[in-house]
């Protein structure tokens, strides 16, 4: 289970929809080894394309020191997929560097933006339930 | 002369779990000779087989990132702020 305050949701929701139609990203922090999302940073897409993301790096480094500061870790990335659904696609899953983050993926494909979120280990990918929290 | 480096997630299993470590060196590749010899399981991680830096990882010598300095050739002294950050990429 992978608790995201509503905030966030808003706030992911309004950053892919902004990227369009880019695909865009971001990356969030909480606890460290936690399963609670407390900030979301959304970052540049240097891939600059509607099938592809690359975080900015330096907005990387930002975030990661502003995490830091608040005694938190950046736990995983978000992007969106603009026309296809919430779920990793092979490059995701090619690409994923950290076992043990959190890969949040938004799904702009139906009017309204969906949410979800997965854990990807050694090529596998396992869905994690996302609790929205007021 | 020991300088603090930040390591990302991934690599801290690598170094017990901390999440800064300290090495020795004058340069940004004598640092990361140090370090893997500190932590041998970093090295495939962090440099290619011909010793140059993996391009899914980025170094940043304070806010700069080494790929616009002098690569690993990079000059630090002792209150540098390095960091090691993955690339993150996708579809």
């Amino acid at each position: 289970m992978l608790e995201v305050p509503q905030r966030l949701v808003t706030e992911m929701f309004a950053h892919a929809i902004a990227g369009l139609p880019d695909e865009a990203c971001g990356l969030v922090a909480g606890p460290a080894g936690g399963t609670r999302l407390d900030v979301f940073y959304p970052c540049g897409n240097t891939a600059a394309s509607s099938t592809l993301y690359n975080v900015d790096a330096g907005d990387h480094l930002r975030a990661d020191r502003d995490a830091d500061e608040r005694g938190m870790e950046i736990v995983g990335v978000v992007h969106s997929h603009t026309h296809t659904e919430a779920y990793p696609s092979a490059t995701d899953v090619e690409q994923a560097p950290d076992p043990s983050w959190h890969y949040l993926l938004v799904s702009l494909r139906e009017p309204t933006p969906s949410l979800r979120s997965y854990r990807i280990a050694e090529g596998q990918i396992t869905e994690t339930a996302v609790s929205v929290t007021d | 002369m020991a300088v603090e480096i930040r390591l990302p997630t991934i690599l801290r299993p690598h170094a017990g779990g901390e999440t800064t470590v300290a090495a020795e060196g004058a340069t940004v590749g004598e640092l990361f000779a140090d370090l893997t010899s500190q932590f041998p399981g970093m090295k495939g991680q962090l440099l290619n087989a011909d010793g140059s830096l993996h391009r899914f990882v980025n170094v940043y010598v304070n806010d700069e990132d080494i790929r616009y300095l002098e690569q690993l050739d990079t000059k630090v002294a002792g209150t540098d702020q390095i960091s090691i950050l993955p690339a993150v990429a996708g579809g």
